[in-house]
């Protein structure tokens, strides 16, 4: 689903921000992507929604390569994945219901299709109730639900998630959390980037750490080669 | 598509002032052009007018005998450039001319005796009413030794055709001026739309947006105001045309299909406008 394979990221005013970055995920995987502020987290996941291009190396998800991809294909390859991060990045002027299916009217989907969808998902996220809701009449874990079900909307394979809780209370994270393992249980691979230890110790999913953009470590290879599956070492 | 027609609507609902400016400088780009072309047309119309008149004018010297006078009549309606020829007696020259020319009236009462001369009128079939023809029509006149001048109306018909030329060149100059500072306005608004959407942009293109679908809004948001314009311009070129009409000279206004093509180019302006703008603007956003 997800393969970094030597793959190195320039800043644009020099240094590196990723250098000789190398993992594997396999189809309906989970894990953790986690490491300090800068360290490299939110590039990986940029690369991995072509977003930006690695400088060198190879970056490949849902059959797209994304190092050699035309700029036509990048919207194809966007709509086979679920993004989410900690802003929520919701329109202020729609409600929960209409920034839902907003993912699906761009890519020119019937109404009829798009109506039921819409419900299927936010029923998922178990905000049914409050689809015609503003986002700033929502809480925070709210509106991140209300994010996760646009991401899911189109049924994507891979689901990467940008510090999905670095804006939200105890509670609410354990609310988004949990959603983000139903998904996962579902058979969507997801990579949770996230500085949330206590998180990541609470389960025991794989681990990939950054650390000044390198990797130095990966619980897929060094403890747990199982659970990792066939593609976890490189 | 739905969502497209959407977006573009809210987008002036989103920038009424720039929306407004936008529309109000294609508008009036677009009078320019039609308040010359207005004038364009009505000359136009009048030299077509003067030239179903060309006529070529032979008077004839005084005391021409009416036997000679009519056997060249025969002569000249035999000649291929010539559809009629009619006889005018010194008579029927005068009446004519205190009918046409009534601000005389008085003059004319008191003369003594009729100073006009009598004359042969010559009409000239539609293809060959050009001055050349005319001129050979003319000279062939002349050769008659009893025809003392003649008089035709070339210089007249050269007068309005250099007048109408005018117009349209003046208008397509200052037209065409007033069309780039529209496209430019509209590029503009359309830009500034873009930079205020930037966000919701890098959602639309998150949740994977072609940038076709991204711009479709913004061209139809152009050549909405753009359409908008063409209608306003037509609006005021109509009241610019009933103060012509009550207040200086009878004037004919555009046909359906002049009016059609001014609002179809303001919506090419408008549309042109955005894409110019779109297309480079997206790519930073």
């Amino acid at each position: 689903m997800i393969k970094l394979t030597n793959v190195y990221k320039a800043f644009p005013k020099g240094g590196l921000a990723l250098k000789d970055v190398s993992f594997h995920l396999a189809k309906g995987e989970f894990a953790f992507l986690t490491g300090h502020s800068g360290a490299g987290k939110s590039t990986v996941l940029k690369l991995l929604y072509a977003e930006d291009r690695p400088t060198s190396g190879e970056v490949r998800v849902s059959g797209y390569n994304v190092t050699e991809m035309r700029p036509r294909e990048v919207p194809q390859l966007r709509r086979r994945l679920g993004v989410v991060f900690q802003d929520f990045r919701l329109l202020e002027d729609r409600t929960a219901e209409e920034n839902v299916a907003f993912a699906l009217e761009v890519t020119g989907a019937r109404r009829s299709t798009i109506s039921s969808r819409v419900i299927r998902v936010l029923t998922q996220v178990g905000l049914a109730a409050k689809a015609a809701a503003y986002p700033r009449e929502l809480s925070g874990g709210e509106q991140q639900r209300v994010a996760i079900a646009r991401a899911l909307v189109n049924e994507p394979t891979v689901f990467l998630a940008d510090e999905p809780t670095g804006n939200l209370d105890e509670r609410a994270t354990r609310g988004v959390f949990q959603l983000l393992r139903d998904i996962n249980a579902s058979g969507t691979a997801v990579l949770m980037a996230t500085h949330d230890l206590d998180l990541v110790r609470q389960t025991s999913y794989r681990v990939i750490e950054l650390q000044e953009g390198a990797l130095v470590f990966d619980s897929g290879i060094d403890e747990t080669p199982e659970r990792a599956g066939a593609g976890g070492g490189v | 598509m739905n969502l497209v027609i959407r977006e573009a609507f809210i987008a002036f609902r989103r920038a009424p002032l720039l929306s407004a400016l936008s529309v109000t400088t294609i508008a009036f780009s677009l009078f320019v052009v039609g308040l010359f072309g207005l004038v364009a047309v009505n000359l136009q119309r009048a030299l077509r007018a003067v030239a179903e008149r060309v006529e070529v004018v032979a008077y004839l010297l005084p005391g021409t005998p009416i036997e000679a006078s009519t056997l060249a009549l025969k002569d000249i309606e035999a000649f291929p450039e010539v559809a009629s020829a009619t006889y005018v007696t010194e008579e029927q020259a005068l009446s004519k001319a205190k009918r046409e020319l009534a601000e005389f009236r008085d003059q004319y009462r008191e003369l003594e005796r009729n100073p006009l001369p009598a004359s042969i009128e010559v009409r000239l079939k539609p293809g060959f009413r050009d001055p050349q023809h005319v001129e050979a029509v003319a000279d062939r006149l002349r050769g008659f030794g009893f025809v003392e001048d003649v008089r035709y109306a070339r210089d007249w018909v050269e007068k309005v055709e250099g007048l109408r030329r005018i117009a349209t060149a003046v208008g397509l100059v200052v037209g065409t001026g007033f069309a780039v500072v529209a496209v430019i306005i509209i590029g503009t608004t359309i830009r500034m739309a873009v930079l205020q959407r930037g966000r919701e942009i890098a959602i639309m293109r998150l949740v994977g947006a072609t940038d076709g679908f991204i711009r479709q809004p913004f061209l139809l948001q152009g050549a909405l105001k753009g359409t908008l314009g063409g209608l306003l311009a037509i609006g005021l070129s109509y009241a610019a045309y009933q103060l012509i009409t009550r207040f200086l000279l009878q004037a004919e206004f555009f046909s359906p299909q002049q009016g059609l093509a001014i609002i179809g180019f303001g919506a090419l302006i408008g549309f042109v406008g955005s894409a110019i703008s779109v297309g480079r603007h997206l790519r930073r956003v």
